[in-house]
């Protein structure tokens, strides 16, 4: 084409996009009117925050909706040679585990924590499914402060859902394993494998977790959970697949029963066993680390024991709903009354009623019993079914004015239908495999249902091809009217398994901009430059290093001999909100730093070599941060070159 | 850290505009002095452009120098400000002593406490940004913390 040529098509292709832009296509995707309700003005803030798990990144990523647009990432069961985390000595024992350092973890459910069945912006908690774990972060500071490992699970997946007042996060395990671990036939799986139900209390005050007591459950694959709220408060729900109790080839041998299990659990019942004595402590060795933002230090201990009840030793704990088929998710609408079960090789979606089942349990309609676990009839707990729900239904959000927006991962689309009658009204198609999907406060007492946000597995010609691998992509979905209009594609890092969002007005009040250097009691930090200094004890040298616009102190230092440990302990010495420095130094084995204002960070060099190394900020902090820089000169073992810095 | 940048373009457009800045706080009268047309220029009162732009916007009353006041000032100095500051030589920042007679006690806090604004709109804080090239920032303190400050930097001034 010649360049008029071109210029023709260009401009005929814009006026074709004109006219089908104003012929009344409200809400269709590619339109001006779907690119006006996800625009945000430069210098303006988007409405909401979504919290996407990063999967197999091992972290969390913060998306504004309705703009689609990438804040943050925020490491927590992996590396992050970013700033450091995880390399620095402050940061290395969040990652420790009873099996050694792990340095990535695979990350599902972020859940913010709530106050009254509403999410109150305090903390997120994750997920690390791969070696069982649950992190906190803090939503004031956006930083992992604490992270527990769940003993006597494997592939933590039920987790890490919440109670209606953050009083207990719980943790149930896909794989069953032996309990405590032996060394058995696999063969043996009916008779020595088991699975955990695990509740973690969660401190008020500071969010501190530790795990209150665990219960012993049948082995069957434990797989996602939902609290109970309202009126089924002191309830929560777990559901679970393979209650075949397969071993092989779980794809043919674990769909074989028609119907599965919710399995029910009364958690108030379970304080009352444990205040009675009924729990048993097991020796199990677990990590709880725990990150403090005055040392700016994380510290590793080792917990011994863990108090498990075992159902056939307290009747009323758990009751089994039967579900059909292999069901996957379960979600508890808005009101407390409907659990929902996401039947993933289900024909219909079946909805349970929890005062059904309350007066079924008092009537004592059981039909079986497994474990000690009476099962309940489904015909006397059952509130009613979604018929054509789409194939594959995974899991379901609420909106808060009557509807529920189920996810279908065959059929590939989200199903809308009300609560009550049951009847689906709308649906819409999503590009491709959705696995969860998210409405802001979807899974609380007060949904803010705006948009769904659907998260994707597959992206097949959805974007611009980078290889044998494709991004994965959450896709931005208006529920306001009667009718689901999409309104955005945006890509994401990792798999983002779930999500949750919460208003940006509610996170925004309780931000911290810096830390307070009045409050500074890192062992190795600094309060003001003129305590800058170099100790050297033995082959350890610590130097005591500040950060300003636009120097370090000391920037000289000379004297440092092969086969010395250098630790740079740098404390930003910055007061002001957005400026951190970053550090490395050539050579360095580890990674670079970035120290936010207020707090201390440490770099661990072992130089190898003789000579001059120059290190430098690498955090672009103001028109002098080119000039920022110092160096180190690295003498011979056997040198008398003394210790000197300024 | 880019949007530092973009203030010092900012800063920057703002000193090529601000001959043609026309907002004025101060009085229209005719018999301008010399004083009151450069804050006019500048869209400064009178009071701001002798005392600077920020919470004090009102004269205070000094005493003899308390000791005790200064001490603590001198702690908070060494926290807080000699990273950037020295008393006899330049460093990042301007050096200091001497600085209670060159600027008046409000200007003083004024720029401890408003920094950011005082370099964007005080044609003296302005000046000292494009000599030193480095924003002064504020260092999260409370007004008596920049009272004591003041004590210290009046009690070095008399050294």
């Amino acid at each position: 084409m010649s360049t008029k040529q071109k210029a023709r098509f260009i401009i005929s292709i814009f006026f074709i996009a004109l006219i089908y832009s104003c012929s009344g296509n409200n809400g269709k995707p590619g339109t001006s009117d779907a690119a006006e309700k996800v625009y945000v003005a430069p210098g303006e803030y988007d409405e909401f925050y979504a919290f996407m798990s990063g999967g197999f990144s091992g972290q969390i990523t913060v998306y504004g909706l309705p703009s689609g647009r990438l804040f943050k990432i925020i490491p927590i069961f992996a590396q992050h040679p970013e700033n450091g985390y995880g390399y620095t000595p402050e940061t290395k024992p969040m990652l420790q585990t009873s099996y050694g350092e792990i340095p990535w973890d695979d990350a599902h459910h972020p859940e913010l924590s709530q106050t009254d069945g509403t999410p109150d912006g305090r903390w997120i908690f994750i997920n690390a499914n791969n070696t069982p774990r649950v992190a906190r972060v803090n939503l004031s500071t956006f930083e992992t402060e604490e992270i527990i490992e769940i003993p006597n699970s494997a592939g933590n997946h039920g987790s890490p859902f919440i109670t209606m007042n953050t009083e207990y996060v719980v943790a149930s395990t896909r794989f069953s394993v032996p309990i405590p671990q032996k060394d058995v036939p696999i063969s043996s799986y009916k008779e020595n494998f088991k699975g955990t139900i695990s509740f973690i209390k969660v401190n008020p005050e500071n969010g501190r977790m530790n795990i209150e007591f665990q219960i012993l459950v049948p082995g069957f694959n434990y797989d996602l959970a939902h609290a109970g709220k309202g009126p089924s408060h002191g309830w929560a729900f777990f559901t679970s697949y393979n209650s075949e109790q397969a071993n092989t080839l779980l794809e043919i041998n674990a769909s074989q029963n028609d119907k599965d299990f919710i399995a029910a659990i009364n958690w108030k019942k379970a304080e009352e066993y444990i205040k009675e004595g009924k729990g048993k402590k097991y020796n199990s060795e677990y990590y709880h680390n725990i990150y403090n933002d005055e040392t700016h230090t994380a510290t590793s201990n080792v917990e011994k024991e863990i108090l498990v009840l075992d159902p056939k030793d307290c009747p009323g704990l758990i009751y089994y709903l039967p579900t059909p088929k292999s069901p996957h998710g379960v979600d508890v609408d808005p009101s407390g009354e409907y659990i929902v079960a996401g039947g993933k090789l289900a024909t219909v979606i079946p909805v349970h009623s929890f005062s059904k089942m309350i007066k079924a349990i008092e009537n004592k309609e059981f039909i079986s019993e497994i474990f000690g676990i009476p099962v309940l009839k489904y015909e006397s707990v059952i509130a009613g079914e979604v018929e054509d729900p789409g194939l594959g239904p995974l899991h379901t959000e609420f909106d808060g004015n009557g509807y529920a927006y189920t996810s279908a991962f065959i059929s590939s689309e989200i199903v809308k239908w009300k609560l009550g009658t049951w009847e689906v009204v709308d649906r819409i198609p999503t590009y491709y495999s959705i696995g969860h999907l998210m409405i802001p406060g979807g899974d609380s007492k007060t949904p803010f249902g705006k948009y769904v946000v659907a998260l994707n597995k597959i992206t097949k010609d959805r974007y611009l091809p980078t290889g044998p691998e494709l991004c994965q992509s959450a896709q931005l979905i208006d529920i306001s009217g009667d009718k689901m209009k999409l309104l955005l594609d945006f890509p994401t890092i990792g798999e983002p398994h779930y999500a949750q969002g919460i208003p940006a007005e509610i996170l925004m009040k309780g931000q911290k901009k810096i830390y307070e250097l009045g409050k500074n009691n890192h062992k190795y930090g600094l309060r003001s430059e003129k305590d800058a200094k170099v100790e050297k004890n033995g082959n350890d040298v610590h130097i005591y290093m500040s950060t300003t616009r636009t120097h370090f102190k000391p920037d000289n230092i000379e004297g440092i001999k092969i086969g010395d440990k250098v630790y740079f302990h740098i404390t930003n010495l910055e007061q002001d909100w957005d400026i951190p420095h970053g550090f490395a130094v050539k050579g360095m084995n580890t990674a670079e730093l970035l120290i936010m204002p207020g707090q201390t960070r440490t770099a661990i060099w072992e130089p190898k070599s003789e000579g001059v190394y120059p290190f430098y900020c690498t955090d672009f902090c103001s028109a002098l941060h080119q000039e920022m820089q110092g160096y180190v000169r690295v003498s011979a073992k056997n040198s008398s070159n003394e210790l000197k810095y300024n | 850290m880019k949007n530092k940048i973009f203030v010092i373009i900012l800063i920057s457009t703002i000193l090529i505009n601000c001959g043609e800045n026309k907002d004025s706080n101060s009085s229209t009268g005719s018999n301008n002095s010399a004083k009151e047309k450069l804050a006019q220029k500048f869209g400064l009162t009178l009071y701001e452009l002798e005392n600077g732009v920020g919470p004090i916007k009102e004269k205070i009353t000094l005493g003899e120098i308390s000791k005790s006041l200064a001490d603590d000032g001198k702690k908070l100095f060494e926290e807080k400000c000699m990273q950037c500051h020295k008393m006899d030589e330049r460093y990042t920042g301007p050096a200091l002593r001497g600085v209670t007679e060159r600027r008046t006690p409000e200007y003083i806090m004024n720029m401890i406490l408003n920094p950011e604004e005082m370099t964007k709109r005080h044609p003296e804080a302005k000046k000292l940004l494009g000599i030193h090239a480095n924003q002064m920032t504020f260092q999260n303190v409370t007004q008596d913390n920049a009272r004591a400050l003041l004590e210290y930097l009046r009690m070095e001034s008399s050294h």
